[in-house]
């Protein structure tokens, strides 16, 4: 009975201490930093920063190789305790949002009947979209099923609406609209032009009636805070004045495509 | 020791003894990190190396410890035991030695440590070799070709089966369907293409 008892007991201790003693001669030094960093961060591992989670950009952080602004998710919080760990200043970064650059949804014209798969990615393959507007949302809210944080659904219109106080500009719908209409902008600027169609007035007139004709009149009437480019009207955020007369240009605009955010 | 054998041992333990579809161990891994192919190759060439490893281990405290104790009805205990500390022990030099090595290898090992597939290995070798009063060579080698054999079989299986996940991810199944379970219906049905293999004798 001694035997076996002995032989166990032995070759446990032995294993014990062996384990112990390798990871104090293998042991490995790791940064506490990073793991103080992990902690400040979301850990959603939604990697709109561009890693493959919260616990790269932790150490990317802390090897220097990303800024400290990296997290959009976080937002301002997670920035100034990450700054807090590192004995840095925070350089402010404006907060940014998606907005959805077309308001045709159904009022915009169909070039086909379409009756496949129920996402954006899918009726794009087949001819650019079932809509007659090659620049227009199509409306299978492929936006909607991206976004981490629930911040985008669809109108009544079918035309996504972001919801500004959840989107955290994480660029995730940027990625999964097939036609690029979402744009990165800065919250500040609330006035812009809803579509981006470079088609002609006479092509844009046929089949769509809330599309930019480029006609030019909110040029003039905001003394040149808006550009027209390619049949495009745009907003130069950097001629904008403090007496823009924003309310005039956007009920001036014959197609009603000149919105402010709200 | 001759060619027959040899053969025997490989075949057998690759396709007729097939140690996930055949004899249903380490099923646990086999289920969850086969749904893309490049960490399922990873698992099973994390799990070749400890099962080859593990059966030159596990022959060695079975004739030098419990066989001249005569006391190996200790074999299961001591046997849990060795592979656990042996897996831990290599996870730690790797995390030492090969940054990159332990980010691909070293999520998996602690999974092995406790895989029924490693400690299987070890007993069937115990079965097999250790007992029948074969000389002391051939049942060293024979452990550590079946060892790594199993794992070769392992490596197999997690290919077929992350190649097939791979596919069905793009197929319109039903929702009820969707990932676990589809997965154990693909497993019986390769299973019983794997018992065509059944037959084979040498």
């Amino acid at each position: 009975m001694l035997i076996p008892i002995l032989t166990m007991s032995i070759m446990g201790l032995l294993f014990g201490l062996g384990l112990a003693y390798a990871s104090k001669i293998f042991k490995v030094d790791i940064d506490p930093k990073i793991d103080r960093i992990l902690h400040a961060l979301p850990g959603a591992n939604c990697g709109a920063c561009g890693m493959a989670g919260c616990a790269n950009l932790a150490e990317a952080i802390v090897t220097g190789k990303a800024e400290i602004t990296s997290c959009a998710p976080g937002g301002q919080d997670v920035y100034n305790r990450i700054a807090e760990i590192l004995g840095v200043e925070v350089k402010l970064k404006k907060k940014k949002i998606a907005r959805i650059r077309c308001n045709g949804g159904k009022r915009s014209a169909d070039q086909y009947e379409y009756n496949g798969l129920r996402t954006c990615a899918g009726v794009n393959l087949l001819g650019g979209g079932n809509k007659s507007c090659r620049f227009g949302c199509m409306g299978f809210g492929d936006c909607v099923s991206s976004c981490p944080f629930d911040a985008i659904h669809l109108d009544n219109n079918n035309i996504p609406v972001v919801n500004r106080a959840k989107c955290t500009a994480c660029g995730k719908c940027i990625e999964a609209c097939p036609k690029k209409i979402i744009i990165l902008e800065n919250n500040d600027n609330k006035i812009y032009v809803k579509c981006l169609s470079q088609d002609k007035i006479t092509v844009v007139k046929s089949i769509c009636p809330v599309g930019c004709i480029g006609c030019k009149i909110c040029e003039k009437l905001s003394g040149w805070a808006f550009i027209v480019e390619n049949n495009l009207s745009k907003v130069d955020y950097s001629k904008v004045k403090s007496d823009t007369p924003w309310q005039a240009v956007i009920d001036k605009c014959p197609v009603k495509c000149i919105v402010e955010d709200n | 020791m001759d060619l027959a054998m040899f053969l025997s041992v490989i075949i057998g333990a690759i396709f007729i003894n097939n140690f996930i579809l055949s004899k249903f161990l380490g099923l646990c891994s086999f289920i969850g990190i086969s749904k893309e192919t490049k960490p399922a190759l990873y698992m099973g060439v994390s799990v070749t190396f400890v099962t080859t490893c593990a059966s030159i281990i596990t022959w060695a405290i079975y004739n030098f410890i419990l066989a001249p104790f005569h006391i190996e009805y200790l074999r299961t205990i001591s046997f849990i035991l060795v592979i656990a500390s042996f897996v831990q022990f290599v996870e730690i030099v790797i995390k030492k030695f090969s940054q990159a090595l332990y980010r691909t290898l070293g999520i998996y090992l602690p999974l092995i440590t406790v895989n029924c597939a490693v400690f299987g290995v070890a007993v069937l070798n115990s079965e097999m070799f250790f007992k029948r009063g074969i000389n002391t060579l051939t049942s060293f080698t024979m452990s550590a070709l079946q060892g790594f054999c199993v794992g070769l079989g392992y490596i197999l299986v997690m290919l077929f089966m992350s190649g097939i996940r791979e596919r069905l991810e793009l197929c319109d199944i039903p929702k009820s369907f969707k990932d676990a379970p589809i997965a154990f219906i693909i497993a019986s049905l390769m299973s019983m293409a794997f018992m065509g293999f059944s037959g084979f004798r040498f």
